[in-house]
């Protein structure tokens, strides 16, 4: 056997840098957010006063962290059930059928999701234009007048908001979908096509309960990620203040200066997502079906 | 046989309905990045008028103004460096760490490992105003000692904040795959002479080169596209900026000015690399992205 000697410094000089960044950059931070949600420090000094829950009782009053808080929750239940109920179904018409150019589809779709929200923010910048944008532009052909939404104002924000970001999700959830259909053997399809099973019934019966496990997976995550990325489109794409969720509430809180306040908020939105995930994880709960 | 030609064209319709929904969704996915490649190089004057127009000719200056006039040259280098910096600390970190999680029985060990597990769930959005603070503490404290603070508006710094929040899902990947290796192959090299590290190195490491590349690929799009930590840690109006965030700033100064081309151009410089770089490995990404399901 070796010396453990050598064992024991070989696995330290492995493990001590990659322990000490995730402790210094990650773990310290986290009970950070939930520390200084307790205290207020002066904007410049680092100076901390204990305030108790002082910071979530003014929170709960703050009329604009309540509206963020709906605003939050009207993106993560629509832009769900939008990019959820069509990634599913074009999966389902893309696995099943013998299309030509399969591939160039999947190259497509899967765009989106390379682009930074930054980019992307751009894009539909553009798109949203009011005087001749080319959203209002096809808007005005199909109707034969000349429309002239402000699509990045109130109250059409929240729908311009939905829209880019369906648009950015909906491919990366598609190819998700197809690769799990594709594991669907063959054979059953066809076995339940001869029972005389049409296609909306092999859907129904076959293809959505065989890959439930993965649905209720990629749904939990969703919706912790609708939550983050709907903080980078309204700051990207969004001016300061017209729709704030709840991560830019409590980014505009630092920017102000009110860190323990910023934090608390932060805590509130975390737990929030938290119980929200598990509330979607219990409500999903199915027997699962082997294939 | 009336009733079988009737059923063939019913299963014909079907499918010209779903190529229809199909191309629909292609075109509205691929038309408004086509869209902005063709604006930036089209003249001012050409915003003015129908937004479905072609380019009037190929105008260069747009890219040449946005490089140099709004300064997206060097933005583009910080983002070259930082991406490059954070990618390369977080192999070198990251690989052995994971060798070490699989591989080898230690106490502390299964603690270690939940701890990068539960990091999957940490998101840099909630942290971001922890770390600044941090920074900027250690500014002040730097200041007092040596006269002058380096954490905060620092590329290097801004990399290994980078590297170190993508060590969770790294590890997490890595060391999945460390895991299924059978251990004959360590135990060959210990009998012929080789050290714990060199058999790492010489022998493991260079197996594991598909999963190196799938981290890498995934890391590149997420370093590359990265604005919010670069834009609370590179918060100096007149410091360095890392690309995202300079179009960012661009796109803001932009409603005013109305400067569109250039608008266009740092947007086509952004996300040109990653479109590249995308045609290149699109396979490999598109296959790969069972294990990115944790994005966000």
């Amino acid at each position: 056997m070796r010396p453990s000697k050598s064992r024991g410094r070989f696995l330290a000089l492995c493990l001590a840098p990659a322990v000490i960044l995730y402790f210094l950059f990650m773990i310290l931070p986290t009970l950070n957010v939930f520390r200084m949600s307790f205290f207020t420090r002066g904007a410049y000094s680092p100076k901390e006063t204990f305030v108790g829950t002082e910071n979530f009782q003014a929170l709960f009053k703050d009329a604009k962290f309540i509206t963020s808080m709906q605003n939050t929750i009207l993106l993560i239940v629509t832009v769900t059930i939008i990019t959820f109920f069509f990634a599913i179904v074009f999966a389902a018409i893309l696995t099943r059928e013998k299309l030509r150019g399969q591939n160039f589809f999947r190259i497509i779709f899967y765009i989106p999701n390379i682009l930074s929200v930054v980019v992307i923010a751009g894009i539909f910048s553009a798109i949203y234009k009011p005087e001749n944008g080319m959203l209002n532009s096809i808007l005005s052909l199909l109707s034969g007048r000349t429309v002239m939404i402000l699509w990045k104002d109130q109250p059409m924000v929240i729908v311009s908001i939905i829209i880019a970001m369906v648009w950015q999700a909906i491919g990366y959830y598609m190819v998700m979908y197809m690769a799990s259909m594709a594991a669907v053997p063959a054979t059953l399809y066809e076995s339940s096509g001869l029972d005389g099973a049409g296609r909306l019934t092999q859907f129904f019966q076959l293809t959505l309960p065989l890959i439930w496990t993965n649905i209720r997976t990629t749904l939990t995550f969703f919706i912790i990620s609708t939550i983050n990325m709907a903080f980078l489109f309204v700051k990207a794409m969004v001016a300061k203040g017209m729709a704030d969720v709840g991560l830019s509430f409590m980014y505009a809180q630092k920017d102000a200066g009110l860190y323990g306040y910023s934090m608390a908020a932060g805590v509130v939105i975390f737990l929030f997502s938290f119980l929200l995930s598990a509330l979607v994880n219990w409500v999903t709960r199915r027997e699962v079906l082997e294939m | 046989m009336t009733k079988e030609k009737k059923s063939i064209s019913a299963e014909t319709l079907y499918k010209i309905f779903v190529y229809v929904v199909l191309i629909t969704l292609a075109v509205v996915i691929i038309v408004p990045v086509a869209w902005v490649f063709l604006a930036s190089i089209k003249q001012n004057s050409e915003f003015y008028g129908n937004p479905w127009a072609l380019p009037a000719g190929f105008y260069w200056q747009n890219f040449v103004d946005a490089w140099n006039a709004a300064n997206m040259g060097s933005y583009m280098l910080n983002s070259v460096i930082v991406t490059a910096l954070s990618l390369g600390l977080l192999l070198v970190v990251a690989l052995p760490a994971a060798y070490c999680l699989a591989r080898f029985r230690f106490p502390g060990r299964g603690f270690l490992n939940t701890c990068f597990m539960a990091g999957l769930f940490i998101n840099v959005n909630y942290i971001v105003v922890p770390i600044f603070l941090m920074l900027r503490d250690g500014d002040v404290v730097l200041k007092k000692m040596l006269g002058s603070g380096f954490l905060m508006n620092n590329l290097v710094v801004l990399a290994v904040v980078y590297a170190s929040t993508a060590l969770p899902f790294t590890i997490y990947l890595l060391s999945g795959y460390f895991s299924t290796l059978p251990h004959d192959f360590e135990e060959a090299a210990y009998i012929d002479g080789a050290t714990y590290s060199q058999a790492m190195i010489r022998i493991i490491f260079p197996m594991a080169q598909p999963s190196i590349l799938t981290i890498i690929l995934f890391n590149f799009l997420s370093f590359w596209n990265e604005y919010i930590i670069s834009m609370t840690l590179m918060s100096s109006a007149t410091g360095q900026k890392t690309l995202p965030v300079g179009l960012l700033n661009l796109m803001q100064a932009q409603q005013s000015s109305a400067e569109y081309g250039i608008l266009y151009a740092g947007l086509v410089l952004v996300m040109l690399p990653t479109l590249i770089l995308y045609m290149c490995v699109q396979k490999k990404l598109t296959q790969g992205m069972t294990v990115g399901g944790l994005k966000g």
